[in-house]
């Protein structure tokens, strides 16, 4: 499998150099830097020379690279990769070259923990952090015995994502789905794609070994199945969660997946997902809707290129969403030429502004309510080139975050917890949508 | 730049900075020594070499600062090359460590032995290497595991001696997930480095237990085991069954590479299963593929070359998920040129204009080679869907009247290859003739000159066209130069008043004046057909005939490579679309293999269609040539077998045996008189032959209009011929009347 692990930074030093294998030699370092960062014609994330691969990802300004030898499994080497930057992330808040050099030692350990001869081991967040810290201090609770052996006992184990000994006074989970919906709109207005990437956020601050079980409104699962359960659930006293299931109709889930702490033979056989859930927050499960997609925002851009000198905007975007609520953040990116020299703006509300090294006008709103409609008109005056070449036009891209809106039309149903203590526990539930690709075509 | 850093990073550490490491590893402070030991490291990283300070460093094995330890384990592992002596003061420790009470030094001691890799050291592994394969500790079990296939790499004899492969394959039955994963990962390791050890053979009894594993260890664990699954060849439908249904639950994992390993796992035992409940399999599997489309622009790429191979297995698996692979602003071009593949392979009748007005989209970009890939997905996309090819060359004709001069260029070349599927758009010829002085790539020349020949009956002027490339003959591209040609034979076939002086110019050219010899060949082929006074019409019959329409322009595997490809799914052979041995290549791979393998890339190429590979090296006239000169070959021996090309022959295009061979072949065939005699005598001869002939003819052809004579009345046959020959192809009306002009025209010359 992988050979060894190397990070670069933008100028092509070389910070972390871990070989697997004998035969991840030194001067591969040499051979990525020529072939890849200084190369500006790299266009693909492999490149193989002669028998070795290296498999690369950029992140913030630093490559991570992998090195392989034999005809490795390309989808594991990205996936491990992308895990690593996850974990760095998570160790020490952003994985960039300030972070590396800084850490350079733990990164080692990490490294010597998660990969051993190239195959990798134990990538859970938590579980490592039980034994592998940034203080040294910590660590010493790594030296000790009894300790360790516990350690050990749930880096390996059947539920390596939980330690057995969790006690809260108070027992609450925290559900947050949160919705990506894409839009693609061509000039004429017409969708040419809409979907929803749905992720479903889990805090659980929850006593023992609980058993969970988690209810969507998903169309294949209330069809077939009986709908009593909802109505049997005495641990459920949330207040949103009533609210919600007035909202009635259900979702069709074009794809799940799962947290490796959900049974998946259950969810195959009767689309029922549960889980003993690891402690604290974690992705419980991510899905993606294709069908009856409600797009929040309805754009309607009008772009005239006036001559070769002069390009009129006039962009109107209307909320789509009940006046009860408001979007946050909502800011469109409007493209203008490369050639742009000055720009004017008028806005019905929000602020408008020209960001020539992205070559865009920003149109921020803070807060749009429901139900309205607020217009840009703008107009982007042209330098005359001598080769005059053709605008390409990047669509138009719209982001924002709306709270308690779903794009789907997704509902939590109910969570239930069982635990041999059979404590009751406190379920929160929030929603969000926001923008993923959103963009339009002029 | 780039220079002086690597020289820095060689250079020699200056004698300062080693003494003060020196000092500070042997320091009586302990933070002092943990503080050499870091800059040691990352000295090392640097790629300063530091193994000079190897006995110090040495001196710090010996700690309970777990920290420590670890970063000198690191150090030995990287020099113990270096120092294989020393190595030995460290085995003491080593074995210490690995009967530790604290289940973390155990499994840290045993793990980094197996990394040290000297001789000496695998002697004192036996017995600690042991132990831990007992341990109680799953932790130490797991590691201690994998330490087997280390130490098989290091010295197989002694592996198999101590019985530990037995071992590890008991441990495919422990009751820890990850044990179980460890140890199928480090027999598959030893199973492929050498199969003759059986390492890892799967029954019934273990394959119950990995499907136990399955469920419950981490998703790299999972992913191992699936390789492994998808390795095993079932021995029942039962059993197929049984394991597509246990793993197909994996699709719904977080995991990309979990969701491919379980695809593949499912894909390759469907096969076994009863079709009905293989399409339900089909159908499960799609939407999981569709979410790959969403990961992370790499993981994407991988995801995107598979579906790829599986779509050319199944072509119809992902038919209604169009708009998923429609290419963001954004996208790494990579994977926009692959989603375009993806298109062009899921297009139907249902989707399509979808896709046209999707395409037309990306026309109209700026970056180059996507444009250039999504011109050419249109064409792709109008040959294969019979019913779309007006909607397409409408589409290409308004992204010729953007003017782009690559866009203009790269539909040229889609629109040749449209001729070559549906005759009838000749109407549009006049739009592309307009754009003649643009072209300024061989193979849109090549494209455009070969459509003026094919159609030369039609097009009033294309004698001049032809001129104006005949002038600037020796300056041209060969392919182009090869297209020129046959163009200005055709026409000269078709309206001999036209072109006489033409075909003599060219001729002259490509053989006198040139010196690549697929030019030369098929000029001397041309002109000795021209040659053939006694029976003109076979040279028309031969130079004029109905070819075949082509059926596809997509690229596809061959049956045999895809097949292979497929059993190696999410593998980078699976994103290279190339088997292992070829870019592996080192170690477990024979001679016989790559040798095999040369093969198949032979074949390979010569099936692609000789225009993608000249796009490939458009700037290198050889590389260009060569396919282009295949396919020729081919159409050879299309038209003189009538399809019925010897096997040989079309088993290996590319070997230039078999091709002489049919072209030995051809003149006894059609009995050509002119050639009967110099057939059996040697080659000069037979070049002095044909620069007779073609000397005669010429001259008397050229005199031929004025007196008469008996070259004249050839010409008129010649005519005659072409007359018959342009009504029965002339199909649409308005083309029709052209040639009866001509033939007004030439009778008032005489």
């Amino acid at each position: 499998m992988l050979s060894g692990i190397l990070i670069f930074n933008q100028k092509g030093e070389n910070l972390i150099f871990r070989a697997f294998r004998s035969d991840c030699r030194p001067r591969l370092a040499d051979i990525f830097r020529i072939q890849v960062i200084s190369n500006p014609q790299v266009r693909s994330p492999i490149l193989t020379l002669g028998s070795t691969t290296f498999s690369h990802v950029k992140h913030e300004n630093i490559y991570l690279v992998a090195v392989t030898k034999s005809n490795a499994n390309a989808a594991l080497v990205f996936e491990f990769l992308y895990r690593l930057v996850v974990l760095g992330k998570s160790y020490f808040g952003k994985l960039d070259e300030e972070a590396v050099k800084n850490n350079f030692v733990l990164i080692y350990e990490l490294l010597d923990e998660i990969l051993d001869y190239g195959y990798p081991q134990n990538t859970e967040t938590d579980t490592l952090k039980m034994y592998i810290t940034t203080e040294g201090v910590k660590s010493a609770i790594a030296n000790s015995a009894t300790d360790s052996s516990r350690i050990t006992m749930q880096a390996t184990g059947a539920l390596s994502w939980r330690r057995a000994d969790v006690k809260y006074r108070k027992n609450e989970a925290f559900v947050d789905v949160i919705e990506d919906v894409n839009l693609l709109m061509s000039a004429t207005g017409t969708v040419l794609r809409a979907d929803v990437n749905g992720q479903i956020i889990m805090r659980a601050y929850l006593s023992g070994t609980p058993e969970c079980k988690f209810g969507l409104n998903d169309r294949l699962l209330l069809d077939s199945g009986d709908s009593s359960t909802s109505s049997s659930t005495p641990g459920n006293r949330d207040g949103t969660m009533k609210a919600t299931r007035a909202a009635a109709g259900s979702v069709t889930l074009e794809d799940c997946q799962f947290h490796q702490c959900v049974k998946l033979g259950r969810f195959d056989a009767d689309r029922i997902i549960s889980f003993v859930p690891p402690d604290g927050e974690f992705e419980l499960m991510r899905y993606r809707a294709t069908e009856n997609v409600n797009l929040p925002f309805k754009v309607h851009p009008i772009v005239r290129e006036v001559g070769t000198t002069k390009v009129e905007y006039s962009v109107a975007i209307k909320a789509n969403y009940s006046s009860k609520l408001f979007a946050t953040n909502v800011v469109i990116r409007i493209p203008t030429p490369l050639n742009t020299a000055k720009t004017t703006e008028r806005t019905s509300q929000g602020r408008a502004k020209y960001e020539p090294e992205h070559n865009n006008i920003v149109w921020k709103i803070a807060r749009f309510s429901g139900g309205s409609e607020f217009v840009l008109t703008a107009e982007a005056t042209l330098t005359s080139m001598t080769h005059q070449k053709a605008w390409s036009r990047p669509p138009l891209s719209l982001s924002f975050s709306l709270l308690m809106f779903t794009s789907s039309g997704l509902l939590v149903r109910y969570l239930k917890v069982f635990e041999k203590s059979n404590y009751s526990s406190v379920k929160w539930v929030r929603y969000m949508t926001r923008a993923g690709s959103y963009e339009i075509r002029f | 730049m780039a220079m002086s850093r690597i020289r820095g990073a060689f250079a020699v550490p200056k004698k300062g900075e080693t003494f003060e490491l020196r000092a500070g590893l042997v320091s009586q402070y302990a933070y002092e020594r943990k503080e050499s030991i870091q800059k040691t490291i990352m000295a090392m990283t640097l790629g300063k070499d530091v193994s000079a300070l190897f006995p110090d460093v040495l001196k710090n094995i010996a700690t309970n600062d777990l920290e420590q330890k670890k970063l000198v384990y690191l150090y030995l592992m990287n020099y113990a090359k270096s120092h294989p002596d020393l190595c030995i003061l460290a085995v003491n420790t080593f074995v210490q460590d690995s009967e530790d009470p604290n289940p973390l030094i155990r499994a840290l001691a045993i793990r980094t032995m197996g990394c040290i890799r000297v001789d000496k050291m695998v002697d004192y592994m036996e017995e600690p290497l042991r132990k831990t394969l007992r341990d109680e500790s799953p932790y130490v079990r797991k590691t201690a595991a994998i330490c087997v296939a280390k130490l098989f790499d290091l010295n197989p004899a002694l592996c198999l001696e101590n019985g530990f492969l037995e071992m590890l394959q008991e441990m495919i039955g422990d009751p820890n997930p990850m044990v179980v994963a460890n140890s199928v990962t480090a027999l598959s390791e030893i199973y492929h480095a050498a199969p003759e050890t059986q390492a890892l053979k799967v029954t019934t009894n273990t394959l119950r237990k990995l499907l136990m594993a399955l469920n419950e260890c981490t998703e790299w664990g999972r992913v191992t085991i699936l390789t492994t699954l998808a390795e095993y060849k079932t021995s029942e439908v039962n059993e197929s069954e049984h394991i597509c249904e246990r793993v197909a639950p994996q699709f719904q994992h977080a995991n990309p590479s979990v969701v491919l390993a379980a695809v593949k796992v499912v894909f390759l035992h469907m096969r076994n299963v009863n079709p009905e409940l293989a399409k339900t399999y089909l159908k499960k599997m799609a939407p999981p593929l569709v979410t790959l489309v969403s990961s992370a622009p790499e993981v994407q790429y991988v995801a995107l070359r598979n579906i790829d191979l599986l779509l050319q297995k199944q072509p119809d698996i992902l038919n209604k998920e169009l708009r998923v692979f429609f290419c963001k602003y954004n996208d790494p071009p990579y994977v926009k040129f692959q989603k375009l593949e993806i298109m062009v392979r899921i297009a139907n009748d249902r989707n399509v204009d979808q896709l046209l007005a999707e395409l037309k989209e990306y026309a109209l970009e700026v970056d180059m080679d996507f444009v250039r890939r999504a011109v050419k997905a249109i064409g792709q996309v109008a040959i294969k869907i019979e019913s779309a090819s007006e909607k397409c060359v409408n589409t290409l004709l308004d992204l010729i009247n953007t003017k782009v001069n690559y866009v203009v260029q790269e539909a040229i070349v889609v629109i040749k290859d449209i001729f070559r599927k549906y005759p009838g758009y000749e109407g549009i010829i006049p739009t592309l003739c307009q754009c003649i002085d643009e072209l300024d790539e061989p193979n849109a020349r090549a494209a455009l000159i070969w459509i003026v020949g094919q159609y030369a009956e039609k097009i009033s002027n294309a004698g001049d066209i032809l001129a104006g490339f005949v002038e600037g003959f020796n300056e041209e591209f060969s392919q182009t130069q090869l297209q020129i040609l046959t163009a200005v034979v055709k026409l000269f076939l078709k309206r001999p008043e036209k072109a006489q002086g033409l075909v003599q110019k060219v001729l002259q050219a490509a053989t006198a004046e040139n010196d690549n010899p697929d030019v030369r060949d098929r000029a001397y082929v041309y002109w000795r057909l021209l040659s053939n006074t006694s029976d003109p019409e076979a040279t028309k019959n031969i130079v004029l005939s109905d070819k075949p329409p082509i059926v596809t322009t997509i690229h596809s595997l061959p049956p045999a490579l895809l097949d292979q490809l497929l059993t190696e799914l999410s593998t980078l052979a699976s994103v290279y679309h190339k088997p292992p041995e070829q870019f592996v290549g080192q170690g477990r791979f024979g001679a016989d293999a790559v040798q095999r393998a040369a093969i198949a890339e032979q074949i390979e190429n010569a099936r692609e269609s000789p225009l993608a590979a000249a796009a490939a090296a458009a700037a290198v006239t050889g590389g260009a040539a060569a396919p282009q000169a295949q396919s020729n070959v081919e159409n050879l021996l299309d038209i003189d077998f009538d399809g019925t090309a010897p096997a040989s022959a079309q088993k290996e295009p590319g070997d230039g045996m078999s091709g002489l061979e049919g072209l030995a072949g051809t003149p006894v065939r059609v009995e050509s008189p002119a050639v009967g005699a110099p057939a059996g005598s040697n080659n000069l001869d037979d070049l002095l032959g044909v620069f007779g002939d073609g000397g005669a003819t010429s001259s008397a052809s050229g005199s031929g209009a004025p007196n008469g004579g008996g070259a004249g009345a050839d010409l008129m046959n010649g005519f005659a011929g072409l007359d018959l020959s342009g009504n029965s192809m002339a199909s649409p009306p308005a083309g029709g009347s052209q040639p009866k002009k001509t033939n007004e025209d030439i009778m008032s010359l005489f």
